[in-house]
């Protein structure tokens, strides 16, 4: 017998089932349809405004930082003054995501190079699909826009936000998904990002910086 | 065969334990921090109660009807270009892991943090075939230094002080300048992310654990602060994951209500830095994720768990909170355990796994307190199972004679009331009149492996019986 029909034929045994009871089955498609959502925190379920206040300070409280602007022709001039005070190259790295490839970078002395990182980068950009309020999380998706390297491989990564895209809680995320990429399908990856990278496997205490972005910066577009 | 295990000598490891001062001075750490933190962070999310009621649900309901969620997710995995592997034991999986390596001709092998990778010792077996397997969650990079088994769950280089840590890099790292400054968590943090950038970026293939499998959508989900396993996952050709059977859940809103439970147990944090949905290997278009994605899913014991006494145990989701609040791990740390899984937990799922004849000390070695049970996110009576496994110790005959002897004499006395009496008030008179002076005996005939640690109070003067007796009598 293979591993897979042992293991389920086990597993059928001490559960005393056959397998494909009809009541059984049904439970678990009802289950798999409808995807109940179970407890939803109150603390998310808020208006927009109130959804950009408590994202910011659930995102500061996990040692982010945050800066508000007006709207997208903010942005490049934001992260120059950002590099700036940071005392970093003015050199980016994005995808091909249309909000960010938009922006009008001549206009600042940003030299901006694109596709995915491979190590060499000090500072990445990347648009974020949705925020969620509740605990100061951005979720960022793979693919040619955002390429996944672009949230790791970086010392900097600073996240593009629009205001309108902060969600409550996780779940209106994946109704979001769900209705961009149809029931059941996901892209490649979804990266929920909760702060900089961190440790305290030495002695318990708080280290910023373990292997991915010792730093996390955020702008949130109000248009 | 999984990996070795020491629990038949427990109470050897745990007398040794509470004599290296090193490791005390570690524990230390643990007594403090964990608790009030998990505190905090519970008590800021009124619904917290309610979702640990909502997070058992999710489970119980997975775990009766785990055939038919496994197959929808080894569906939709395949329908995403992922392959799924079946091991019915620890040897099945390591074959099958090493056999991937070689298909890529692979040579080092960077991992995220895994319990089941250890529970199989992958390590040993990838470097006895000639590949180089690199722990990189940088708690398992100093383990693996140490060449030593995690002594927690969530933070495996628990037991390590600082100064443990400094001495190892500088026996390793020859590389680098032997001058350098060592003395803060930050620089070596620092030399770490160095040294294991390296690694990640010439490695062939990643590890990874899973926290969650998602059957609705064919995901693995990794939930990491260091962003080492999105490293793993990301940079080599080849992503493999390793999992046990009852890591499904169906949705992404069941899994998005164990999350919320999942992080403020372990660590108290709202949320991990980061949790990973991953879905298939890299599609057509994207410009990076590995080209091969596997899952290894893992038996080992798990099918004969359900439907019986032990069922509960396969709620668990490895937040490391039981053992953050237990005062016997507290004492002895997680290597006393003498395998894979530490604390209360270990003592619970060892016995199932490795069997109880190897592992009977470890449902002893508890006070059965109730903590562990009162901070379990999935509320796994762990206490309650703890006492089942003594009692199948002692069905089994597996229980020494003179405990076997003196619970029987207990039991003759305790089942006569008047016989009871009769013998414990000239006992309690007895040690009342012999301990007056000091309140306290620090040395008893026939238990002096408890008095050597540790005092007893002498008794008053009389028994509780009496003493209830009388005061009920006086009202």
């Amino acid at each position: 017998m293979s591993a897979r029909a042992e293991i389920f034929s086990n597993i059928r045994r001490s559960l005393g089932v056959e397998g494909a009871e009809r009541l059984r089955v049904q439970a678990v498609e009802d289950r798999l349809e409808r995807a109940p959502k179970g407890v939803i925190p109150e603390r998310g379920q808020l208006d927009a405004e109130g959804r950009g206040a408590l994202f910011q300070k659930q995102a500061e409280a996990v040692q982010a930082t945050v800066a508000r602007l007006a709207s997208a022709e903010e942005v490049p001039a934001a992260i120059a003054g950002f590099l700036r005070d940071s005392n970093l190259p003015a050199k980016i790295r994005i995808g091909s995501d249309a909000l960010l490839s938009g922006m009008d970078w001549g206009a600042t002395a940003i030299e901006v190079r694109k596709g995915p990182s491979d190590g060499h980068d000090a500072v990445a950009v990347s648009h974020a699909l949705a925020g969620i309020a509740e605990t100061g999380t951005l979720v960022l998706t793979s693919g040619q826009d955002n390429p996944t390297t672009l949230n790791f491989l970086p010392d900097t990564h600073i996240v593009v936000l629009r205001g309108a895209d902060i969600a409550g809680d996780y779940e209106a995320v994946w109704s979001k998904l769900r209705r961009t990429h149809g029931k059941g399908v996901m892209p490649r990856t979804v990266n929920y990002v909760t702060g900089p990278s961190r440790s305290a496997d030495i002695e318990q205490k708080l280290q910023l910086g373990a292997h991915g972005p010792r730093r996390l910066h955020i702008l949130i577009l109000a248009d | 065969m999984s990996v070795h295990s020491t629990s038949h000598d427990f109470k050897g490891n745990a007398h040794r334990a509470l004599g290296n001062e090193k490791l005390q001075q570690a524990m230390g750490f643990v007594r403090v921090g964990f608790i009030e933190k998990r505190a905090a962070a519970a008590g800021r999310l009124p619904e917290f109660e309610a979702l640990r009621d909502s997070a058992r649900e999710i489970k119980t309901h997975t775990l009766k009807h785990l055939d038919l969620y496994l197959d929808r997710y080894e569906q939709r995995v395949v329908e995403a270009g992922g392959k799924v592997h079946y091991a019915r034991d620890a040897a099945e999986a390591r074959a099958l892991i090493l056999d991937i390596c070689k298909s890529v001709d692979a040579r080092i092998v960077t991992k995220g943090k895994s319990m089941v990778a250890e529970e199989i010792g992958l390590n040993a077996h990838l470097e006895a075939n000639g590949l180089t397997p690199v722990e990189t969650d940088l708690g398992e990079y100093i383990i693996q230094l140490r060449n030593e088994m995690p002594s927690h769950i969530i933070a495996p280089a628990v037991h390590v002080t600082q100064d443990q840590v400094e001495k190892e890099f500088r026996r390793v790292h020859t590389h680098l300048d032997p001058q350098r400054d060592l003395s803060e968590p930050s620089s070596l943090l620092a030399e770490a992310r160095g040294v294991l950038r390296d690694r990640f970026l010439t490695a062939d293939v990643g590890i990874t654990g899973a926290n969650f499998l998602i059957a609705e959508t064919g995901t693995s989900v990794i939930v990491t602060n260091e962003g080492n396993g999105d490293l793993t996952q990301t940079l080599p050709k080849v992503h493999i994951v390793i999992a046990s059977i009852e890591k499904v859940v169906p949705t992404l809103e069941d899994v998005s209500q164990i999350l919320r439970v999942l992080a403020r147990s372990a660590t108290g944090q709202e949320m991990s830095v980061y949790t990973t949905f991953s879905t298939g290997p890299r599609r057509m278009s994207d410009p990076d994720g590995p080209e091969q994605y596997h899952v290894v899913i893992l038996d080992n014991g798990r099918s004969a768990m359900l439907g019986g006494a032990f069922e509960d145990m396969l709620r668990c989701i490895r937040c490391g909170a039981c053992m953050n609040h237990c005062p016997v791990y507290h004492s002895i740390g997680g290597h006393a355990y003498g395998w894979v899984y530490p604390g209360p937990m270990g003592a619970v799922l060892t016995p199932s796994l490795i069997g109880v004849e190897k592992s009977g000390h470890l449902p002893n070695a508890s006070t059965l307190c109730g903590r562990c049970e009162s901070v379990c996110p999935m509320r796994i009576p762990l206490p309650k199972m703890m006492r089942r496994w003594r009692e199948r110790e002692f069905e089994r005959h597996l229980t020494p004679a003179v405990v076997r002897t003196s619970l029987g004499a207990w039991a003759f006395l305790a089942r006569r009331p008047r016989l009871y009496n009769l013998a414990m008030r000239p006992a309690i008179w007895a040690m009342a009149k012999l301990g007056a002076r000091k309140g306290r005996f620090s040395f008893l005939p026939l238990a002096g492996g408890w008095t050597k640690y540790r005092d007893l109070a002498a008794p008053e003067g009389e028994t509780f019986q009496a003493k209830w007796k009388r005061t009920r009598q006086a009202r």
